[in-house]
Order: structure tokens, then C-alpha cells, then sequence
């Protein structure tokens, strides 16, 4: 089976255009051969809400900061930023969270808040994986959990070197992958992709320019 | 420390230029400050180009840094700029020595994204191929391991028998090490003839090849003086580290993805998890060989198994998942490798974040060679397993 590629089309990311259908999407490809005309937008499932002993334990404790969704048969809280702390916290302390699996970033620039920063998380005694989510503003710190999980030292190294998020109480935010004197955040949507620093370059590679 | 100035017969006599015309420090040469030292970037055992900022007390190693990112091509970007088809032989390199097992995950979460699922024959194929991976990946740890401690002969040992591996790889899909091997929804290819036959060849030939390479380490007296209670970490600091993989169990966590949360076919087959006890060098290179072996078990049943049917799921052409975002993990040979990714309902992926194993278990260098000596920092980092192509990105 051949798979046909589109070149992609610079196209803005559009913010939730589509309301997806609330249809089953067990069936994707129609019988007929499929015309570009015809290509089938994938009636996509909503993220419904999560009932649960821990979702409702964590909407009983913070009230409206936390809502507990699940998309897809996998669970998350979508939380208040100045709840992520004490959140964090119990989930590690009470609820047996304890293997942080990854922290990660997800630029959304036309958003009022434009940053969702995202706790992987998932719990050996119970085998079970949740997701917290928050959306914080552009220049807003996040509590570090590294006092809660050390793993996140790099993790939040690295998110904000990709995306300029800092982390209040980290013990040592500073670049990972980039050198240090890098201008910039890769990951963020303006940054494009064969954007340099350039004046990096030409004093510590002595070229012209890095493309 | 400084030696108390001044009042020394020798000082007195000291001249000022030494007769060999140089400058004396102030300082007597013997003394016990702390000594900062550079390894890498190029260095032939830290596996690439990573760079340790050693803290010694003498032979005593007080602390690291690592640095990192000589690697660092942007892969995440990438993704954002290419459509999810394009950026499947993206994943490739990052490990690029487990280049199979990247392709399963990354294509396993699009599929779960897309609410498709791979036919079981696929499924099967991928299992094959991924567990051979995992054969050579360890393969390939245990010949440049153990030459980092000293013994030569495994890397010809084992690079010789990774080989069969590469050329099964090569005949299903034509490249050897960054196979792309897998689509999003199946398998392009289906296995040429005689794939199964060669596969079982392989496992009778490199069942024996396990034991020579047990036969030249395990009661190895230099190897045990080596690795045994060298870089140790218990489980309880594996966790909070977020250290997953064959570091993990050797810690004595029984811990496997393919057994906690079963992906493709695993749910089907039986094998066992090794662990260890002690969680040092030893234990990790001891439930890395069981796991060859296990791995082993799993091809055969996956090849005596094998069902058929189609390999390509009912994916549509133009890969188009619907808004939403999705966490789907593997048991890559290195540990837990994620792929976050997140859809705006157009063809290219708004965010693909990777979870990578190597980045996470590196940043355990630091507390299990903290007291031991500047040899042993070398067996850990090869004992870790780490390729710098996926600690980079």
C-alpha cells in the first residue's frame, strides 16, 4: 500500500476550527477510493469528562481549579496554574504519582495565555498514567518540581530552553541543549524554523551564517 | 591547603627562577585541592559527543556535570514543519542504534491519535523486527562497554553477530541501520520470502553466541573487579530520577512496559522480566543478557505465530487526526520512549514532544559515580546505555 504525501502548505495552525462531529469515528476511510475532493475529516472524539475516586477527591479539594477530562482512554486534569503546586504535591504524596514521566510545553500564541505546560506522570502501585495541564501567560513562572521529583531537573531545563518558561525554585535553570549564550526559544511558533542566533554564530563558529 | 609560609628551610633556599627555568607556583605541588577536568566532547567512551565536567579529589570523583547538546538538530521542530508521513524516518535518528523501536512508537501513537489500529499480522512483523532490534542494540552496548573497561575481544564478538541482524533488515526494507521500517497504520512491506526461516536460522545461531559472550565476562575475574559494586542506585533513587529500562530492573524494580501496559502484540507472548538485586555495573549488564534471551523467546513464538492477513490498517491517505493530543509509550532497549503529540486537526503535528530515555537515565550519572574513582565513570556511562543522538535530539 502506497502512502500519497501532501506537501505541506505553510499553513497557520488554525485554533479549533473544527467541532467535531460527536459520531463514533470507527470508520475513516470510505469505500469509495478516496478523492483528494473527498478526503473525510476524521470525526474526532471530544474530551469527555473523568469520573473517578481521584478526579472527583481533587474537584472536591480545589473546586473549579481542576477539571478532570479524558480524551481517548487517557486521563488528565486540566488545572488552574496556582493550584499546580499543591496538586503536584498530593498526587505524589497521597495518590502514589511517583515516577514523573516527562514535563513538556505546548505553544498556543493567538491564546490569551499562550503557554499549556504538561506533567506526565505515572504511578508503579497502581499502573496507571495521568496528565496535568495548565495554561500559564507569557513570562509566568511555574512552581519547579524538582523538590517533588529530581527527574524534572532536566525536564524543566528543557523546557525553558525550548520555550522560555521559568521555574520558580529550580536549582539551576540554564540552557540544556542550546549554548548558553543562545538568543531565542526554538519551540515557540515564532521562531521559525531556520531561524539562528545569528550573531551566536558568527563569533563562535566564525561563519557567516549556520544554513 | 596551604603549607605554613615562610618559616621552611626550603623556602629560604627557593630560588627565585628554578634552575629548570620555571616559574614555581606558590603553592608546594602536593596538595589535596579540588581538581576540575574536562572529558569529552571527543572522547572515545562517553559514545558520542558528550562532555563531563569531572570534580576529583584525586582519583575521587566529588561530583559531575554533564553537558550536553552537541547533537541537538531540532528534531521537534521538524516535526511541527512536516506532515505526519514526513516525519516518520525522522525518528530513526535519534536512537539511531534501536532505529525499529523509535518507527513502533512513534507510529504506534499516531495510530492511537488517529483511532486506527495495525492488523495483527502487522502487528507480529513489528514485534519481530523491534525484538531483533533489541538484540542488537544490547548487542552493540555490550561490545562498546565492555572495550571501555578493557576487553577487546566482545566488540568483535558481538558486532559480528549483529551483522545477521542488519541483514535481515536489509533484505525486508532495504536499509540497515535507520530502517523506517514501520507506517503509520502497518507495515509498507510485507516479509520477503524466506524472512522466516532466517529469522528462526538466526535464533539457533546466536542462542550459542549469548553464552561465549557469558563465557568471556560473567566469571571474568578483571570483568567482575570492574562492574561489581560500581556505580550503584538503588530503585527508590531509579524512580525519582525517572531512570526507566534494564537500569531500572537491575535495581530490582520489576518493571516492563510490555508487561505493565502491553502495546502491538506483546500481550500475546510469554517471556520474563530480569531483575536484579544490587542495581551496580554488574547486575545491568547480567539482566541485559537475560533480556537478549527473552527477547529471543519472544521472536520465536512471534515467527512460529505469525497470522495472516493484511499488514496496513485502514488508514486514510492523507493522515489527517483529529484535534486532540495523545501520550503513547514503548519499551524502547534504553528504557521508557514517549512521543507526546498534539493535533490541530491538519496534516502536520502542532507539537511532537519525545520522551527520551537516554536523557532521563544520563541524568543519573551524577549520583551513582559520586565516591568512585575516574575509571568507573567510564563503565557508567557505558553501563547507562546512552546514544547522544537521542539525548540531543
Amino acid at each position: 500500500m502506497t502512502e500519497e504525501v501532501k506537501t505541506p502548505a505553510p499553513q497557520p495552525p488554525p485554533e479549533a476550527a473544527k467541532t467535531p462531529a460527536a459520531e463514533k469515528p470507527a470508520v475513516v476511510a470510505p469505500a469509495a477510493p478516496p478523492k483528494p475532493a473527498a478526503l473525510a475529516k476524521p470525526a474526532g472524539p471530544v474530551p469527555g469528562p473523568w469520573t473517578s475516586p481521584l478526579a472527583e477527591k481533587y474537584t472536591k479539594r480545589f473546586g473549579s481549579g481542576v477539571d478532570p477530562l479524558t480524551y481517548l482512554g487517557q486521563n488528565y486534569l486540566s488545572v488552574d496554574h496556582s493550584v499546580v503546586r499543591d496538586l503536584l504535591q498530593l498526587l505524589r504524596e497521597e495518590d502514589q504519582f511517583d515516577y514523573c514521566v516527562d514535563i513538556t510545553a505546548v505553544h498556543y500564541p493567538k491564546r490569551e495565555r499562550p503557554f499549556d505546560v504538561i506533567w506526565i506522570l505515572y504511578s508503579f502501585p497502581r499502573n496507571e498514567r495521568l496528565r496535568v495541564k495548565t495554561q500559564i501567560a507569557d513570562g509566568e513562572a511555574v512552581a519547579s518540581s524538582v523538590p517533588i521529583w529530581p527527574t524534572a531537573n532536566w525536564l524543566e531545563r528543557e523546557v525553558y530552553d525550548m520555550f522560555g518558561i521559568t521555574f520558580e525554585g529550580h536549582p539551576d535553570l540554564k540552557r540544556i541543549l542550546l549554548p548558553d549564550g543562545w538568543k531565542g526559544h526554538p519551540l515557540r511558533k515564532d521562531y521559525s524554523i531556520l531561524q539562528q542566533d545569528k550573531e551566536w554564530v558568527q563569533i563562535n563558529l566564525g561563519i557567516e551564517s549556520g544554513q | 591547603m596551604n603549607v605554613p609560609a615562610k618559616n621552611g628551610p626550603q623556602e629560604a633556599a627557593k630560588p627565585s627562577v628554578s634552575p629548570l627555568n620555571i616559574d614555581r607556583p606558590e603553592k608546594p605541588y602536593l596538595d589535596s585541592d579540588e581538581l576540575i577536568i574536562n572529558m569529552g566532547p571527543q572522547h572515545p567512551a562517553t559514545h558520542g559527543v558528550l562532555r563531563v565536567i569531572l570534580k576529583l579529589d584525586g582519583e575521587k570523583v566529588l561530583g559531575t556535570e554533564c553537558v550536553i547538546g552537541y547533537l541537538h538538530r531540532g528534531v521537534e521542530k521538524i516535526a511541527e514543519n512536516r506532515t505526519y508521513t514526513m516525519f516518520n524516518p525522522y525518528v530513526d535518528r535519534m536512537d539511531y542504534v534501536a532505529a525499529v523501536s523509535n518507527g513502533l512508537g512513534y507510529c504506534e501513537a499516531v495510530e492511537k491519535l488517529l483511532n486506527v489500529e495495525a492488523p495483527a499480522r502487522a502487528k507480529y512483523i513489528r514485534v519481530i523486527l523491534t525484538e531483533l532490534n533489541r538484540i542488537a542494540s544490547h548487542q552493540l552496548w555490550l561490545g562498546t562497554h565492555a572495550l571501555d573497561i578493557g576487553a577487546m575481544t566482545p566488540l568483535f564478538y558481538t558486532f559480528r553477530d549483529r551483522e545477521e541482524i542488519l541483514k535481515i533488515f536489509e533484505k525486508y526494507c532495504g536499509a540497515r541501520l535507520t530502517t523506517h521500517a514501520f507506517r503509520i497504520g502497518g507495515c509498507q512491506y510485507e516479509t520477503y520470502a524466506g524472512f522466516e526461516k532466517e529469522v528462526k536460522n538466526f535464533i539457533a545461531f546466536v542462542r550459542p553466541k549469548i553464552d561465549e559472550y557469558e563465557a568471556l565476562l560473567t566469571t571474568n575475574r578483571i570483568w567482575l573487579e570492574r562492574t561489581k559494586n560500581v556505580g550503584v542506585i538503588s530503585g527508590a533513587d531509579c524512580i525519582a530520577l525517572g531512570v526507566t529500562g534494564p537500569v531500572l530492573r537491575a535495581s530490582g524494580v520489576k518493571w516492563d512496559l510490555r508487561k505493565a501496559q502491553p502495546y502491538a502484540a506483546y500481550a500475546d507472548f510469554e517471556f520474563d522480566v530480569p531483575v536484579g538485586t544490587n542495581g551496580d555495573t554488574y547486575d545491568r549488564y547480567l539482566v541485559r543478557m537475560v533480556e537478549m534471551r527473552q527477547s529471543l523467546r519472544i521472536i520465536e513464538q512471534a515467527v512460529n505465530g505469525i497470522p495472516e492477513g493484511p499488514i496496513m490498517g485502514k488508514v486514510p491517505k492523507v493522515i489527517k487526526p483529529p484535534v486532540g493530543e495523545i501520550y503513547h509509550s514503548i519499551e524502547a532497549p534504553k528504557g521508557e520512549l514517549g512521543y507526546f503529540i498534539v493535533s490541530d486537526g491538519s496534516t502536520q503535528p502542532y507539537r511532537v514532544r519525545v520522551r527520551p530515555p537516554s536523557f532521563v537515565n544520563l541524568q543519573a550519572l551524577d549520583l551513582m559515580v559520586r565516591g568512585m574513582l575516574v575509571a568507573d565513570v567510564v563503565a557508567v556511562i557505558g553501563t547507562l546505555d546512552i546514544v547522544l543522538g537521542e539525548v540531543d535530539r
